[in-house]
């Protein structure tokens, strides 16, 4: 009886790895992406079920099959709290096989999920995580930045608005690690660039009142505004920005503003901001054909336009699927070797190239919000100023110093 | 307090006789068995999760189901054991279980201080003022350095508990975390089963009478405080020993509003309830997700109709019917 | 000095939305003997059901200002008669709980249906623009949210402070056995109080939409804080909560003035200061 079991054991054990073979090199036989977003909360109009869509999109544009094998997505909610994200990554990659996890709005969850992926070397994807340390001393192997940074959203915004004129700042500051850091990142440039940075507030984050920071930007005197906060901070700010009667005598500067905040803000609100984005729908006939398939697609409940990460998005599965399909394998190592090696060129990406620290860098915009007068038909926000290069977009490889890259 | 709940379900299934010592002891063996063997069955870091939080709903349950006292600031305990166990794991590379002990002395001493002022005061005022502490200690893990704002304190080395066994293998760690909770769970049986715990219940009960028979309530109520505090550090320690990290949702009060829910649910005043409570809720946030934004309604609704309808909660109303099961 | 002055105007702005709002769960808990948690949801129904209105049925921030309370007093008492007053009898800590858990359904449902990032309301024409004051230019909305929360606050004080029918409302507080008696009908009273109470939320709610983005989450921010007030002016004075408020209100001013980073941490502060001096708080009588 033994040596029957030991036998088949045997036998069991010598046919596993033909088996394999016989199924192509797709683990489990299936390609899992798993997206892990804000569903509920502070991100969810800027990623959440737009993210989601966009995955999805895109795995059904490369044909839903990748080396023969099906290519599945599944999705849930981190709720902005790192212990479920940690939690359901974990058990993606433990129980139901996914092979990356993509999106990780909120640089908490994106630092809890990172070292995870590395232990059980699967790859990470960020979209709308936007800590410059990520792909700093914080940087894993198995993971990639695809969107944009804190980096260059401070440096885009804050160098051009210092060329044109903007050389004094004040900052209204969200009293958290993100705010503060954007701002310190901001103020750098604008010192750099010759400005003058005269003072700042911070305030809680979610706070509802912004009058009294206002107040304070008001009396400083600077012609520029620097709101280092996000979302609802960020709205309300220019909102009581405007009813305060401080917009048309000083300009703001929106350090991390979406689309999505403009649509819900209105153009006779956002006029005249300056702000720094990686995508806007209305570039060029790529930019525009493929954000109006994302607009009108049925799941697409409220009908709007993709953001920056959500785009980023659809680029990224893209790219992931075509470096599966090119090495023949979903293991993860091979396959970010070669994300990295192919230069990505797309709708959403210009002269894109990731680099051994996991960065994406690519083409970005300094836009400015259209007024009501100038803007001609639905989500036509935005005045494009200036295109940045790639490489001054992002921060060089050098200077973000991974400990990956020797 | 004439409410149907879960303590007079308990008592009552002592009195007549459906909870036996010797039932109890095959109860609580098979318990043991089922924590040894679970971790084969169920995904092991969920179960963790799920006896950290059910040691933290045990610890609250003192305080509320068996003193009368309901704290709405019991996360601070939780998230100040578990900054102070992670910096110092992280930055002094001390032993686990020194780092753990440490996070529970740290909790244990702020609930003193805590406990002193706020046990001078009764019902909502109670809650409130545990919540205005609860809402300070969040100011300081927002403000000071170390915690890592809202990145969190992130990256805690696991090590060697005793110096060998190696923690950052799943099994061992569950074992670790499955001591600690036997532990903790151990000194709030022994507490409520003590004379101890009868005076408690007697304040609970009514507070002039406990007065007035010379028990010194203030004292009372305030080393039930303190236990309750340290055995909530206890458990915010091994959570971030657990998942590796520390955030701010585990000092923000919604976490102090999550440990009534599940007591509520699992029924307050029983001795398992809040183990119950703790499992459906944790199950509840990592299993609904997929409904996407659905969630919230779901556990409001779960909330709402346990207000309405089971205010004994589960263990309680399952004790209500097996009394009431004609044998 | 010229910026103090404007912060503590801006803290006087702020303090009289906490007064409306505390006003409302102040009376609640005072008459209904409910901790309503619900109270910051009511609030964010109100100021959308604003926004719904004028965004698909074309009602005007005027009408508006009474219809949108309305709506959200019937919604409350709908709650009422259905499902809050079975927890009458018991313990406050079980109303506490249910309307907790009134507040995650109601703002999941908003959330479900507009997502989060919110809708813009705007100024309504006549009170568009503002004046220089000298220290700071005071936007004329912001002037006319002081005077009518003050009105409405003065005028509820007056109503169950002063008047026959305010007196039944105290009356069945202390006794309602004895009010149900003289042939009050006290169920129905309850009722009412709250829907009112609510209301009042709700009314908040409508002057907050053209000042803060209208969101799901816009009342959950606030209800703790005002929470602190109505508990620092003594839970049920009327009085109390009115004046507590505004007071909060230049505080918090203050505090954004000299160390913005604590503003929303010194109310409870405050708070638990204030219940270790004076346990029944401020304004309050001890039971």
């Amino acid at each position: 009886m033994k040596r029957v079991a030991s036998s088949l054991m045997m036998a069991a054990l010598l046919s596993l790895p033909a088996a394999g073979r016989a199924a192509g090199k797709v683990s489990d036989g299936v390609v899992k992406i798993g997206v892990l977003t804000d569903m509920t909360g502070f991100y969810s109009d800027l990623s959440g079920p737009g993210s989601v869509l966009a995955v999805k999109m895109a795995v059904h544009d490369f044909g839903g099959k990748v080396l023969g094998k099906p290519i599945e997505v599944i999705a849930a909610d981190h709720q902005n709290k790192a212990d479920i994200a940690s939690t359901i990554a974990r058990k993606w990659f433990d129980e139901d096989k996914v092979d990356a996890i993509m999106d990780l709005p909120n640089s908490g969850t994106a630092f809890a999920v990172m070292p995870v992926a590395a232990e059980k070397k699967k790859l990470t994807i960020l979209s709308t995580a936007a800590t410059t340390s990520i792909t700093g001393d914080k940087c894993t192997a198995y993971n990639i930045h695809y969107t944009y940074n804190n980096w260059m959203l401070a440096n885009g915004t804050g160098r051009e608005v210092v060329k044109s004129g903007g050389d004094t700042w004040f900052f209204i500051t969200a009293d958290y690690v993100f705010g503060k850091s954007l701002e310190e990142d901001t103020a750098n440039v604008v010192k750099a660039a010759g400005g003058k940075v005269l003072g700042y507030a911070r305030h809680p984050q979610s706070s509802a009142d912004f009058s009294s920071y206002l107040l304070q930007a008001q009396a400083s005197g600077a012609k520029v505004i620097g709101m280092a906060n996000a979302g609802g901070d960020t709205i309300n700010t220019i909102k009581q920005a405007k009813e305060f009667g401080i917009t048309p005598k000083q300009t703001l500067a929106g350090l991390l503003v979406f689309i999505s905040d403009i649509h819900s803000l209105g153009l006779e609100t956002a006029k005249g901001m300056y702000l720094t984005t990686s995508f806007y729908w209305d570039y060029d006939d790529q930019t525009r054909a493929w954000s109006k398939k994302f607009q009108n697609h049925p799941d697409n409940a409220k009908k709007a336009m993709p953001t920056m990460t959500q785009a980023g998005l659809y680029s990224a599965t893209m790219h992931y699927l075509q470096a599966i399909k090119a090495v023949g394998t979903d293991q993860a190592e091979p396959v970010i070797a070669k994300m990295k090696a192919t230069p990505v060129n797309d709708f959403f990406a210009r002269h894109g190239v990731i680099g051994p620290d996991g960065l994406h860098r690519h083409d970005a915009f300094l836009v400015q919000v259209k007024s009501p007068a100038e803007s001609k038909y639905p989500w036509d926000y935005y005045k494009i100023i200036k295109k940045i290069p790639a490489a001054e977009a992002f921060p060089s490889v050098a200077a973000q110093k991974c400990p990956l890259v020797k | 307090m004439s409410v149907p709940d879960g303590v007079q379900e308990s008592r009552a299934a002592w009195r007549l006789g459906i909870i036996t010592p010797r039932r109890k002891k095959i109860f609580f063996g098979l318990l043991v068995a089922a924590g040894l063997v679970l971790p084969h069955l169920v995904y092991p870091v969920f179960l963790m999760n799920v006896l950290c939080m059910a040691l933290f709903a045990s610890a609250f349950n003192l305080l509320l189901g068996y003193t009368g006292l309901l704290s709405f600031g019991h996360a601070a305990f939780l998230g100040t054991a578990g900054y102070v166990t992670g910096y110092l794991l992280k930055a002094w590379g001390l032993p686990v279980e020194l780092g753990v002990l440490a996070g529970t002395a740290v909790a244990t001493l702020l609930g003193w201080a805590i406990g002193a002022l706020a046990i001078r005061r009764s019902g909502i005022y109670f809650a409130m003022i545990t919540l205005g502490f609860a809402q300070m200690i969040y100011f300081l893990a927002v403000q000071l350095p170390f915690t890592g704002g809202e990145d969190g304190l992130q990256g805690i080395p696991q090590g060697k508990a005793l110096g060998f066994i190696p923690l950052h293998d799943p099994y061992a760690l569950y074992y670790f975390v499955f001591a600690v909770f036997a532990l903790g769970f151990g000194v709030i049986y022994r507490t409520i089963h003590s004379p101890f715990g009868h005076v408690l219940r007697s304040i609970r009960e009514n507070e002039p009478r406990a007065l007035s028979l010379g028990y010194d309530v203030a004292r009372y109520k305030l080393v039930a405080f303190v236990i309750s505090a340290g055995l909530a550090g206890l458990a915010g320690s091994t959570k971030a020993l657990v998942l590796q990290f520390v955030t701010l949702t585990d000092v923000h009060w919604h976490k102090s509003g999550e440990v009534v829910l599940m007591t509520l649910l699992g029924g307050m005043g029983t001795v398992m309830g809040p183990s119950v409570g703790a499992l459906l809720v944790v199950a509840m946030e990592n299993y609904l997700t997929g409904f996407g934004d659905w969630v919230t309604v779901i556990i409001g609704s779960v909330f709402v109709a346990g207000v309405l309808a089971f205010r004994r909660g589960i263990v309680g109303e399952a004790l209500h019917l097996v009394r009431n099961f004609p044998f | 000095m010229q910026a103090l002055f404007g912060q503590l105007l801006v803290g006087l702005i702020n303090g009289s939305f906490y007064a409306l709002l505390s006003l409302g769960l102040s009376i609640i808990f005072g008459l209904v003997n409910v901790v309503n948690f619900a109270h910051g949801a009511m609030y964010m129904t109100g100021a959308f059901f604003a926004w719904i209105g004028l965004s698909s049925l074309g009602i005007g921030y005027w009408p508006t200002l009474l219809l949108s309370p309305l709506a959200v007093g019937l919604l409350g008492v709908v709650v009422e008669r259905t499902m809050l007053r079975r927890l009458y009898q018991l313990d406050n800590l079980y109303g506490l709980l249910f309307t907790f858990g009134l507040t995650l359904i109601v703002e999941g449902l908003f959330h479900h249906q507009y997502g989060n990032s919110g809708n813009s309301f705007p100024v309504p024409e006549a009170l568009q623009g503002g004046s220089n004051l000298g220290f700071m230019y005071l936007p004329r909305y912001r002037a006319w949210v002081v005077l009518v929360s003050l009105a409405v606050c003065f005028a509820s004080w007056f109503f169950i402070e002063r008047t026959k029918l305010g007196a039944y409302l105290r009356a069945g507080t202390e006794n309602p056995r004895l009010l149900q008696a003289f042939g009050v009908n006290v169920p129905l009273m309850m009722t009412l109080t709250f829907g009112f109470g609510v209301a009042l939320a709700g009314f908040a709610g409508v002057m907050a939409a053209p000042i803060y983005q209208v969101t799901p989450s816009m009342g959950s921010g606030l209800i703790i804080v005002v929470f602190a007030v109505v508990v620092i002016g003594g839970m049920g004075s009327i009085l109390g909560s009115i004046v507590t408020g505004i007071g909060l209100g230049l505080v918090e001013g203050l505090t954004k003035y000299l160390y913005p980073q604590a503003a929303a941490t010194v109310v409870f502060a405050i708070m638990a200061v204030v219940l270790l001096i004076r346990p029944a708080g401020l304004f309050g009588r001890e039971k």
